[in-house]
Order: structure tokens, then sequence, then C-alpha cells
């Protein structure tokens, strides 16, 4: 076959033909697709839900509700799942977001102990520097130094950075994720204890 | 008012779109050896930048959102800032032709400048207001003129002295923006408001 | 033309970063770890690959003054394809190099590619030339990926190698990324010359 001229009605039904074959790939991708990404969004959801929360036999999904917490970093909306077990509080899941990192939004679900001690951690988002704000999956759970925060409550223990006057030893060269990150973790932490005082109330 | 000069002083300085974002290195080691043609290449990047992150804004927020065609993002932002710099490219040359001579050259190789469709997508990624979308777009293409321009300049007093053989040419060019890059983490940190 | 030829054309004597300098951007940009570097790597080996194919297929009704808008439209397609194919089956590789994805688009080693070879050969040649040189871009990004990690953090594909309070943290964050790149452009060229 010989190479078409670049006369003005070659052009146009080439153009339209390979954006029609391109949108019709594009749609039917989509579709394709459409179940699968909806699926693996709330599968990652549902997984960091499960990871961090206690023992529960509700179902803390359905019997999420939305608080916003009031404090040093503005209003904070916050996702509280709380985990009952035989029709007692057992704890919770707490999603929560905090602005003042490095670059942009950290996202994290803390769980609570019915005690509000910290059982478990999850980063859902950041947009840290790479590689350095990714380190707060591991650090903050880590023995090393006064890096570990599971188990201690934001009640008791002053979970912020050392050079807050804090107790928690701040991930080398990334203060300010720190920082933002230990906000997250408190400002979780009251929203947990809003629901508590709720669940008192019945 | 406070917000607006944040996100101005944040793209320009603290995240940097090339030394902190890595985005329009290539416009950034190839058109970095004299402090004009910097300047130039700035401009026409802060025009292209500002006039295309608003049309692809209002294209997601009015077309596609409305018609659920969102995976039809990256193409149809793509296409529309291909159209556009055409367009500018056609309307400068007649309405402006001095204008023209001191950015023609660099119009063509903005298309493929990856910092245009990048600021475009951003700006939609963060849920930001028109406005906002907009102070972020020129402060941005303004901290791409600044680091292009210093390393230019960098580049200038450094086509003067001796350097290793192994080093001559690109390696040399990427160190030195890996020390500007280090220079800049000075700013890291800053907060406004 | 010689299968094995093109092949190793796109692999060592253009190899995209080393030698021709393209695609800067996801280079520096996805490179913090070695499987960072290999999935941006493989991800544009992808749509290379098919972009070249489909481009050389098409090459007989795509008149010339419209080439650009028209190879522009095949590659976006293929990266949105990518795109959608990442977020229901990768999810977490997709969250990784993030923007990278979408800004395959506008990396310049698809263009160029296509202009340069795929518009002028066969859909078997431009498949085998997308593969070299897709392959190159993807050794030079996992090598730099490991440089990086093995510098900075004392880890090579998060396989511990010496504890990493002894890495250098510098080569995570962004001048590392320049500086280790411009160390291993120079070490390249000295290797060739000699």
């Amino acid at each position: 076959m010989k190479k078409i001229d670049s006369t003005f009605w070659n052009m146009l039904w080439s153009l339209t033909l390979i954006t029609a074959v391109a949108g019709g790939l594009l749609g039917y991708t989509h579709r394709l697709t459409e179940e699968p990404i909806a699926r693996a969004t709330k599968a990652g959801r549902e997984k960091a839900i499960q990871e961090v929360i206690p023992e529960y036999d509700n179902s803390p999904i359905d019997e999420q509700q939305t608080i916003v917490v009031r404090n040093e970093y503005g209003e904070t909306p916050t996702i509280v799942y709380p985990a009952q077990k035989e029709g007692r509080l057992s704890g919770a899941a707490v999603e929560c977001s905090n602005n003042t990192g490095y670059s942009g939004e950290i996202r994290i679900i803390v769980g609570f102990n019915a005690d509000g001690s910290i059982k478990d951690y999850r980063v859902l988002k950041h947009e840290e520097t790479p590689g350095l704000g990714a380190k707060m999956n591991e650090w903050f759970r880590s023995e090393k130094n006064d890096q570990n925060i599971l188990g201690k409550s934001p009640a008791k223990n002053k979970l912020q950075v050392k050079q807050e006057a804090g107790e928690v030893d701040a991930i080398t060269a990334a203060t300010i994720t720190s920082k933002a990150f230990l906000g997250a973790v408190r400002t979780a932490y009251e929203a947990y204890i809003e629901t508590t005082k709720g669940e008192n109330h019945e | 008012m406070l917000t607006y000069i944040s996100i101005f002083i944040t793209a320009i300085f603290v995240n940097n779109i090339v030394l902190s974002q890595f985005l329009g290195i290539c416009p950034f080691l190839g058109v970095s050896k004299r402090i004009d043609s910097a300047l130039g290449m700035g401009a026409a990047v802060t025009f292209v930048m500002t006039i295309a992150t608003i049309v692809t804004y209002l294209l997601q927020t009015y077309l596609l959102m409305p018609l659920h065609l969102d995976y039809m993002q990256t193409i149809a932002f793509i296409l529309v800032i291909a159209a556009l710099v055409q367009l500018l490219e056609i309307i400068i040359k007649k309405i402006a032709p001095s204008l023209y001579q001191a950015l023609g050259v660099f119009l063509p190789l903005i298309t493929t400048n990856c910092t245009i469709l990048g600021v475009a997508l951003i700006v939609i990624q963060k849920n930001m207001s028109l406005l906002e979308a907009t102070v972020y777009a020129i402060s941005t293409a303004l901290g791409f003129t600044l680091a292009l321009v210093i390393f230019a300049g960098m580049r200038e007093q450094m086509s003067l002295s001796r350097i290793p053989k192994a080093m001559q040419g690109t390696p040399i060019a990427l160190i030195t923006a890996g020390l500007l890059a280090m220079a800049f983490m000075g700013f890291s940190g800053i907060k406004i408001g | 033309m010689n299968k094995t030829k093109i092949l190793l054309n796109g692999l060592i004597k253009e190899n995209p970063t080393f030698v021709l300098l393209l695609g800067m951007c996801p280079t520096l940009g996805t490179t913090t770890s070695a499987s960072g570097g290999l999935g941006m790597g493989l991800s544009t080996l992808f749509v290379l690959i098919c972009s070249n194919v489909a481009i050389s297929m098409a090459k007989n009704i795509i008149p010339d003054k419209v080439r650009i808008p028209a190879f522009i439209v095949i590659i976006a397609t293929f990266v949105t394809i990518l795109q959608l194919c990442m977020q229901a089956y990768l999810p977490d590789l997709y969250e990784t190099l993030g923007l990278f994805i979408p800004l395959i688009v506008v990396n310049c080693i698809l263009l160029g590619r296509a202009e340069a070879f795929a518009a002028k050969h066969t859909p078997g040649d431009a498949f085998f030339d997308g593969l070299g040189i897709g392959l190159g871009f993807t050794v030079a990004l996992t090598l730099l990926g490991c440089v990086r990690e093995f510098l900075g953090t004392g880890h090579i594909f998060g396989l511990p190698v010496y504890p990493e309070e002894y890495g250098s943290l510098i080569f995570i964050l962004a001048p590392g990324a320049f500086i280790a790149l411009g160390f291993l452009i120079a070490i390249i060229h000295t290797i060739k010359t000699r």
C-alpha cells in the first residue's frame, strides 16, 4: 500500500478514524476495568482497617461514623470504624489526615484498643519526599531508641517529636513529616475519645 | 490571601518543579547553555502553562466530570495542550511578531515538556479551585524559570573552567544540578500561614 | 533488517538514558528504589512496544502533515490502557509511581521512536526496536535505582546489605538523583571509550 497524500480530506478521515478507534478501545478497557478498580480501592481500605482494628464481632465498616475534630490543626473530618466484642466497645480504627506535612496531605488509619492505647497504624496516602516519607510505615513501630508508638496512648504519653519536647524520635531528616504524622495520630485519638463518650451515655 | 502567597512561595522555592519534583528535566538540561535562551524558554513556559492549566481545568470540571469520562483525562489534556500550543504559535505570529521572534523557537518544544501536562494533572489531583490552580500554574512556571536561569548562569561560568575528560558535558551538568538542588533544599520546611 | 541487531542497538548503542539522554524526568523521579525503577521501566516498555507496532501498522494511512497529533493520540491511548489496568490489578505500584504514569505520554523516547523508527519500518522490526529501547530504559532505571537504594539505605530491592544507619540519605533525596546519574553516565562513557 502506498502512503496517502496530505490532502484535507485524507487528513480528516485519517484522524477521525484513529480517534474513533482510540475512543472505542478506551471505552472498552474502561468497562472491563471499572469493577476491578472499584474492588481494588475498596479492598485496600478494608485491608488497612482489618490490620489495625482490635478483635470485633460487629461490622465496623457499616457502623462507621464521621466525626469532625477541632484542635490546633483546625477542623479535621475523621472516620471512626468502631469495633465491638460481645456488645461492648473493644476499640476502633480511625481514619484521619493532616495537612502540615512537607507537601500535601498525610492520610493514616490508626487502631485503638479499648483503653486508648495504639494497636497499630497504616499510612494510606502521603505526598512527602519519596523514600523519606515512605519510612513512616516502618519507623514508628521499630523498637530502636524511642521510635515506637505502638502500645502507647496519647493520654499517658506525650506523642510529639523530641524537638517539640515530646518523647518520640523523629524520622532522621524528616522532622516535619514526623510532626505531621504524630499530629494525625493525636487527632485520631481525639476522634476516638469522642466516640467512647457517646458509648458511655447509652 | 495568605493561601495564595503560600502557594506562590511553596511552588517557587520549597517544592521547585525541576529541582524537587523532577519535572521538566529535558529543557532544564537542553536549553540552559546561555542565560538569554533560558529566559526565553522560561517566558514561553509561563505563558503556555498558565493558559493550558486554566483550559484543562475548565475541560475537566465542565466536560469530563459531568460526563463521567475521567478516564479520558490524559488523552484529552495532551490533545488540548498540543492544539493550544499550535494555536498560540499562530496567534502570536499574527498579532505580536516581535514576541514571536523571542519565543517562537521554544514553542514547538513545549508540547512534550512534561511540566505543562504535569501541572494540569496536579491541580486536578489536589482539588484546587480555579484561582488556586491559576496561581499555582504561574508560580510553578516562575520556579521553573528561576531554576533554569540560575543553572544557565552556572553553566556559562563552567564553560570557562577545565573539567576532567570523563566528566565533560552531561555528567558535570547533572552534578551541578545536584548541588543546586541541594541549595534549594535549604528552603524546605518554610511555612506561611 | 537483522532482529538481534535492532535489539542490541536499543539496549546498548542507542541506550535512551545513558547515550541519548531522553526521558530524564521518570529516570530521576522514580528511582528512589530499585523496584520503583524496574516498575517504571517495564511500564514504559509496554507502552513503547504497543505504540511502536500500532504506529508502524497505521503509518500508511497517516498523512505526513498530521502525523504528530496522530502519534500522540496512539501513545496516549496505550498510556491510558496501562493506567486503568494498573489501577485495577497493581494498585500499590500505581500509587508509588503516581504522576509519572500519565506523564509517559510526554516522554520524548516514545514520540522519538515513533518518528525515527516506527514510521519507517515494518511492524515486526518496530516491535524489536520497542523491545530493545524499552529494555535499555528498564536496565538503566533499575541500575540507577539499585545504586541510589544501596548508597542511601543499604538495601537492594528491599533486601538489607549493610545497616541502614551507614547509608547516606542524600542519595534518596533530589540532589542525590542528579549526582548519582551524573557519575553513572561518566563511568559508562569512560568504559565505552576504552
